[in-house]
């Protein structure tokens, strides 16, 4: 115990960098993903080719090398970000293909008799999506869109390897100051992620029970 | 049409990959040949630790896999530097050639957790001794004297003399390393910029992220051997790093043994000789004096 008193404001520090880390990376993927999803099922062939590339792009490229594009490549052609922004642009960006593939799947499972009955009534494309289809769609897409935001959370792990101080970079450097302390250090760490996933876990599954739907 | 696309994606992003790999982390070093003579007849007293590897006729080495000059994977997967060196001379002398020797990566933050589980016989890996970690495990040695330094880019358009001159400046090291602590502790004002690896540090002084680097000059020197147009060193180190080779707390008999033969190769050359082959090969400096082995 002594040992996590000593070491409270190092904890507290890193979980609030991985918190807002998570939360501003999910936002990001969030939106953007649902807005990929929108151009991949969208009438128009340069958007939906633009979305399948950008997809094809991040989702088959490890995020260590997404990482290391936008911390050390963007630099060489003049584009300096700073490692938490740009921590948080890396994630986001490899999420967002992740969360588009799991809406689209949500928007093919919406009955095209739906949007047909939709357009026929005169909407839009943009209306009948917003109004008719997404709102179908998430409620399906909630067990799917919680994976991947888990998932995410412990992507950002990965910053601790570009100069953002999030949880597991305190392992090295807790490990280092009480070597004898190894078990602490992991638990602790571990401990902190989980004050982040697991509510979210569960609110996810609460949502889940609300929105559900009978078919 | 599906899949041209998504080959000038790749090809596009293979371009901008190539272009920021660092120059430190592809250097070769000079292939070191072992001319340490494996002793065929030994005796040790039964019971011992080198009585036990010498009946195995193998030992299990733990150094640094990242690390030029002093630890370093060649291509062909097998590690050479100056520790490596060490590691043969003393293997050697326990009868074991150096083809038996199974060499371990051991990083930073897992030295003594492998020493404490018997995961390696022995550790060499730019292991400063130091009272916290003197708790855990035993120290033969030291076999070299290093000390904190600073990097930074040629020319050095900062002014940067030594670690007073860091303060407002971004400074790189990697997290849980000592000189990141020392930093930390008698250098507040400088800002730390931490990763996991000191390639990283050297692509992002490249790219002006951050201007100095800083940690012990040995592996600093590795650093700038690899980019010497790119970066330079200060030259002022300003603490003592002595290297200890980490042994299982306790077995002083073994610790009393790595010291006679640290001994041993300070006095017949052998020494000198796996530094000139090694990390002075990079630098192109002569060995310095070996230090003395401390006995605590």
């Amino acid at each position: 115990m002594q040992f996590y008193a000593d070491n409270a404001g190092l904890f507290w520090d890193a979980f609030l960098t991985t918190l807002g880390m998570s939360v501003l990376a999910g936002l990001l993927a969030v939106v953007l993903g649902t807005l990929l999803a929108a151009f991949r099922v969208s009438p128009i062939l340069p958007l939906r080719g633009l979305a399948t590339f950008y997809v094809e792009t991040f989702r088959n490229t490890p995020l260590t090398v997404v990482f290391f594009f936008i911390i050390f490549g963007l630099p060489q052609i003049d584009f300096v970000i700073g490692f938490f922004p740009g921590s948080v642009l890396a994630v986001g960006l490899y999420t967002a293909a992740f969360v588009c593939e799991a809406v689209r799947s949500g928007i093919n499972s919406v009955s095209p008799g739906q949007a047909e009955a939709a357009r026929a009534l005169g909407l839009t494309f943009g209306q009948s999506l917003r109004q008719v289809v997404l709102p179908q769609a998430f409620r399906t897409v909630v067990p799917p869109l919680g994976n991947v935001l888990i998932a995410m959370v412990k992507n950002t792990s990965i910053a601790a390897g570009f100069s953002v101080s999030e949880l597991s970079s305190l392992l090295p450097r807790l490990v280092n100051a009480n070597a004898g302390e190894l078990v602490l250090v992991l638990v602790g760490v571990v401990a902190c992620y989980m004050v982040i996933t697991l509510p979210a876990a569960l609110a996810l599954n609460r949502i889940e029970r609300r929105v559900a739907i009978l078919r | 049409m599906r899949t041209t696309r998504n080959l000038a994606a790749l090809a596009a992003l293979g371009l901008a990959l190539s272009a920021c790999a660092s120059e430190a982390g592809n250097q070769a070093t000079e292939s070191a040949e072992n001319t340490a003579e494996v002793q065929e007849d030994v005796e040790f007293d039964a019971g011992t630790t080198m009585a036990e590897l010498n009946e195995a006729g193998a030992i299990t080495i733990g150094t640094k896999f990242d690390q030029p000059g002093f630890g370093l994977l060649n291509p062909d997967g097998v590690p050479e530097g100056f520790d490596v060196e060490i590691g043969k001379l003393i293997a050697a002398e326990l009868g074991i050639a150096a083809e038996e020797i199974e060499w371990v990566e051991t990083v930073s933050a897992n030295r003594e957790p492998f020493i404490q589980n018997g995961q390696v016989d022995m550790v060499i890996a730019t292991y400063t001794i130091n009272d916290a970690r003197k708790q855990l495990v035993d120290f033969a040695g030291p076999y070299y004297l290093a000390g904190q330094d600073i990097m930074v880019a040629a020319g050095n358009p900062e002014g940067i003399q030594g670690p007073d001159d860091l303060a407002g400046k971004n400074v790189c090291s990697v997290e849980g390393s000592t000189p990141a602590q020392n930093i930390r502790d008698n250098y507040p004002e400088a800002t730390l910029t931490l990763f996991d690896v000191y390639s990283k540090c050297a692509d992002a002084l490249t790219n002006g992220q951050v201007q100095a680097v800083t940690t012990d000059n040995v592996i600093l020197t590795g650093l700038v051997a690899g980019n010497p147009e790119g970066f330079e060193l200060v030259g002022n180190p300003f603490t003592e790093e002595p290297y200890g080779i980490g042994l299982t707390l306790g077995d002083t008999d073994f610790r009393n043994f790595v010291n006679d033969v640290l001994e041993e190769s300070f006095e017949n050359g052998s020494w000198a000789d796996a530094w000139d082959r090694t990390a002075g090969a990079i630098t192109g400096e002569e060995a310095p004096e070996p230090p003395q082995v401390d006995r605590y």
